[in-house]
């Protein structure tokens, strides 16, 4: 919203194209055509993405860093991945070694990979506004792998992929997010795409995973899981820390299964053609059943993981086109 | 096979929950109330009780009980505790968790309700603890507890210290629309107190819990309420200020209920006496001002049940420096007798005392029973409530015996208690 405004009426280039943003920082912000454009042109990679040869050059002489506060996998390997295929030069650097175990602060960290000139840092940060903070700062353009409990645009933009491409549109469809809305990015992320492309959010958790004021964003709050996800078209499960299950903010794990977990009977409550998501990594037997992640017909998770790359991919190309001179 | 009827004949009937005041009959069958009223048609078959006159209301429902087994069964059984309320009028009581281990996991609910079915007297149901242990810090599982048959969750006797825990608490209770139930004491107030704090305490020299550590305690947890949305219930409240915060959070229409015991209106805190360790209770006796206000707190309706807070204590816990004496007093015998003083006293109505035992704790905790309901469970009880008569030590029948009140004259004798249609206590037998 306002900061991403701000983000973009200060970058140096006219808005001559149709995603005017230097920085990817949020989901919040972004219209539905902007979305739009990310994902259709997503669409393109991943026809990329299964042929052969699946390298180009669109971003060759480009540097890629990856910078990472907080320990990931899938999500550093999927940005590196989205660089390589587009020819980039890819960096990765995580906490433990770099000199922020060191004592430098964020800003000093931002100043020197500055120095080295990259064309785009991918960041993730504990904390939230942390890669805000990080992108005033540098000269390049800034993608946001999930800052603290604020937001992961990529996985917003790669879930309402996946979704796209098997339901044919995202508008009109009720989709249910379920789990620890409290502490997820994800969760943020997803309720305002899935919001401004028009579909219809519900959430659910126990209140004590669920934020404040959170139904003023224009979302459905249930405490009951079959309640929830009643006539959905999507149930998103969301990752439970083992940390929030031992009394804090739920009582065990299989008090969280047994109410939260989903499982093949509770899904019956959803539509019957209704697919399921989730960001990873999962914890079977706690938010969901086994069985059920693995039925390939219901579940949409791998699929969600091969989105990862193109949908990183497209957000690569978008950013690098004013200084790239084309809009091809 | 269907048993023959059983009538209840020329009763006085009260039903608290409908108002009804009226001379009639009741018809029992199969433990169900089939049918009551002035002129009720009393099939041929059926046995007929002439109860000459009595009253008969439903039974009693006690909401604050400790029941000492599992673990503390020098104290009290629940089966003595079943003999105990028979004989007092009550036909349900929910079981207080401090037992040991204390009611936090599924298998101690269903161990209470098994040794219960075993005793085959009165109906007792369980509170969870709020926190694991009851020790105020990790969240027990409610929504599992719940389905186990527990109907309320507290930490008995300890509060819940913990700001922070108290408002998940709440909030994770209300997504099973739970009921949470606060001792409502600050206990870093309370900690190192014997009484209440005032003249008296100054007189014994007796460290003092100033009656402060009450409403701030609710007070917080009123806005703790108000930022969660949960259901809340102070417990045995028994200050002037605490009666005064729930009524106006009850006027700021918040979901906020409580009840008192009938220590903190029968007594106040010269009942300490000389020392009186039977007299030490948590929270401590108060002021002659405090109890009058918990009198007019039940008068106008901001206090919703009175329980027993049956605490039984063995002659070794009590027989000590009054400081180092446990707390807590008996009070399933003495429940019904001690509400009925506020009636013989002209503060309240029969009605209205009657609805504090039986219908308001029914509703409170959603529990069968509390009410003259035809094709409802046959939880009755017929008392004379005029009957004068002296509370005396030697005739509980509770394992422990420590009661304040022996030699009290008291007025309202229980003749029959009936649990569905099984008669478990009869005067005189």
């Amino acid at each position: 919203m306002a900061i991403l405004r701000k983000t973009a009426a200060n970058s140096p280039e006219p808005a001559a194209y149709a995603f005017p943003h230097k920085h990817l920082l949020g989901i919040e912000g972004l219209s539905s055509q902007e979305i739009r454009l990310l994902l259709d042109l997503a669409d393109s990679y991943v026809e990329q993405n299964r042929a052969e040869n699946k390298k180009t050059d669109l971003l060759r002489g480009r540097t890629l860093i990856n910078l990472f506060f907080e320990n990931s996998t899938r999500t550093r390997t999927s940005f590196e991945l989205a660089g390589k295929r587009l020819g980039a030069d890819t960096i990765n650097m995580a906490v433990s070694t770099s000199s922020i175990k060191k004592g430098e602060t964020l800003i000093d960290t931002a100043m020197t990979l500055n120095a080295m000139h990259p064309d785009i840092l991918c960041v993730r940060h504990p904390h939230s506004g942390a890669v805000q903070l990080l992108a005033e700062k540098v000269n390049c353009s800034v993608v946001n792998g999930g800052d603290g409990t604020h937001e992961h645009p990529t996985q917003a933009l790669l879930d309402a992929q996946t979704i796209r491409r098997r339901k044919g549109k995202i508008e009109g469809l009720t989709v249910a997010i379920s789990g620890d809305v409290l502490h997820s990015r994800v969760a943020r992320s997803n309720m305002h795409l899935l919001s401004t492309m028009g579909a219809r959010v519900r959430l659910v958790a126990p209140p004590t995973l669920l934020p404040k004021d959170v139904e003023r964003y224009g979302v459905d709050v249930f405490h009951n899981l079959e309640d929830g996800i009643k006539d959905c078209d999507i149930v998103m499960m969301l990752r439970l820390q083992t940390e929030r299950m031992q009394g804090m903010y739920v009582p065990s794990v299989r008090e969280y299964f047994r109410f939260f977990g989903l499982t093949q009977e509770k899904l019956n409550a959803a539509n019957p053609d209704a697919l399921v998501m989730h960001p990873g990594p999962m914890n079977r037997g706690v938010e969901i059943d086994s069985e059920l992640a693995d039925d390939i017909d219901r579940s949409l998770i791998r699929e969600q993981v091969e989105m990862g790359v193109a949908v990183r991919m497209a957000v690569f190309d978008v950013l690098t086109r004013n200084k790239r001179g084309n809009a091809s | 096979m269907s048993q023959d009827p059983t009538a209840y004949t020329n009763v006085r009937l009260l039903d608290p929950a409908t108002g009804l005041d009226n001379q009639g009959a009741l018809l029992v069958q199969d433990g169900i109330i089939v049918d009551f009223g002035p002129d009720l048609q009393i099939p041929g078959k059926a046995t007929i009780v002439d109860c000459s006159g009595l009253c008969l209301s439903p039974g009693l429902i006690d909401i604050r009980v400790h029941l000492r087994e599992p673990g503390e069964e020098h104290k009290e059984t629940i089966e003595t505790a079943g003999l105990a309320a028979a004989t007092g009028g009550v036909t349900a009581m929910v079981c207080l968790p401090n037992t040991v281990p204390a009611i936090d996991d599924v298998p101690v609910v269903e161990f209470i309700a098994r040794r219960a079915r075993e005793a085959k007297l009165v109906k007792v149901y369980s509170y969870g603890t709020v926190t694991r242990g009851g020790e105020g810090e990790q969240l027990t599982e409610m929504g599992l507890l719940s389905e186990a048959g527990a109907v309320a969750f507290t930490d008995g006797t300890k509060a819940i210290a913990d700001a922070t825990v108290m408002r998940r608490a709440l909030s994770y209770a209300s997504g099973f629309d739970l009921l949470i139930v606060q001792h409502p004491e600050e206990p870093s107030l309370a900690r190192d107190g014997a009484m209440n704090e005032g003249e008296v305490a100054t007189r014994l020299g007796l460290p003092g819990i100033p009656s402060a550590a009450e409403p701030i305690m609710i007070e917080r947890d009123i806005r703790l309420v108000e930022l969660t949305g949960g259901r809340y219930h102070a417990a045995h409240v028994s200050t002037a200020e605490g009666v005064d915060i729930i009524r106006k959070a009850k006027k700021r229409g918040l979901n906020v209920t409580c009840d008192t015991a009938p220590h903190y209106f029968a007594l106040n805190e010269n009942a300490v006496g000389e020392y009186r360790s039977f007299a030490k209770l948590s929270p401590p006796l108060r002021s002659e001002d405090d109890r009058l206000a918990i009198v007019a707190g039940l008068a106008d309706g901001t206090i919703d049940v009175i329980a027993s807070d049956h605490t039984p204590q063995d002659q070794d816990s009590k027989r000590l420096p009054f400081i180092q004496a446990e707390c807590g007093a008996i009070g399933l015998e003495t429940l019904l007798p001690l509400t009925l003083e506020l009636v013989h006293n002209g503060s309240i109505s029969l009605l209205d005392a009657l609805a504090k035992i039986t219908s308001e704790p029914a509703n409170l905790f959603k529990l069968p029973g509390g009410k003259l309901q035809r094709g409802g469970p046959a939880d009755i009880v017929l008392f004379d409530p005029d009957k004068p008569w002296i509370l005396r030590e030697e005739n509980f029948r509770s394992k422990s015996k420590n009661a304040p009140y022996d030699g009290r004259p008291v007025q309202g004798q229980v003749h029959r208690t009936i649990v569905d249609g099984r008669t478990v206590y009869e005067l005189g037998s």
